[in-house]
């Protein structure tokens, strides 16, 4: 299963890109597309320990399991305002 | 009313679309850009939204105010782009019966709004440089059943 997992802020600017495609066995969590991302772009990870992940626009914890066609996002702390 | 906007707040007209006849109490809180934060000079802000997310987070806060206090009208705007020192970046107004309950739903709105929107600010300095503000402002409970789990040591109750 592929995900697609979209980037903002400074984790956009760490990867050079705003989203990755992430593989991903059938049954996978956010805590594995977590683990992959870091895996794949290590640029990422020291600012993917401190963000949250969203699934279908919702904060998502570890064990959350993904279905085909949800859209991930990674969300770096937050500074609106 | 929730909204992200691109072009400049116009908090006169968002202050108006509160208020109501029933309402002794309106409060608005402007945000605006500060040309100094510690020892970094700012010139202008970037601000990024995850746009569909921020909407509904925001809306949810507005449900969550609702819920809360006897408020007649809630509205919450937040800019996006560039923007200059003293522009408004985040407006937002209530309308209520009496002023304690104004204030109070007003103060939670603001704080939760930038607690878990996920909007972010790119402080950009004199010399041309710029970074994003990521602070991690410690996870507190923000009601909404929507607080941000991302800090792993901290991770929901």
């Amino acid at each position: 299963m592929t995900v697609r997992v979209l980037l903002f802020a400074a984790a956009r600017d760490h990867a050079g890109t705003d989203a990755v495609s992430v593989e991903l066995a059938p049954g996978a969590t956010v805590a594995h597309v977590r683990a992959a991302l870091a895996k794949q772009v290590p640029g990422l990870a020291a600012l993917l320990a401190r963000s949250a992940v969203a699934v279908n626009h919702d904060f998502a914890e570890g064990g959350r399991v993904l279905e085909p066609g949800d859209e991930v996002a990674i969300i770096p702390p937050v500074s609106g305002g | 009313m929730v909204r992200l906007t691109r072009e400049p707040i116009d908090f006169h007209a968002l202050t108006e679309s509160v208020r109501d006849p029933h309402c002794g109490a309106v409060a608005t809180f402007l945000g605006t850009v500060r040309d100094v934060t510690g020892a970094q000079v700012t010139v202008y802000l970037d601000y990024d939204a995850y746009g569909p997310m921020a909407e509904k987070k925001l809306a949810e806060i507005e449900a969550r105010v609702r819920e809360r206090w006897p408020v007649a009208h809630v509205a919450m705007v937040h800019r996006l782009g560039r923007l200059a020192v003293g522009e408004v970046s985040v407006a937002v107004a209530v309308s209520s019966p009496h002023r304690a309950e104004a204030f109070d739903a007003l103060r939670f709105a603001v704080d939760t709004l930038k607690e878990l929107v996920p909007i972010w600010k790119k402080e950009n300095a004199p010399d041309g440089t710029g970074e994003w503000v990521h602070q991690s402002a410690g996870v507190r409970s923000a009601g909404c059943g929507v607080r941000n789990p991302g800090h792993p040591g901290e991770a929901a109750q």
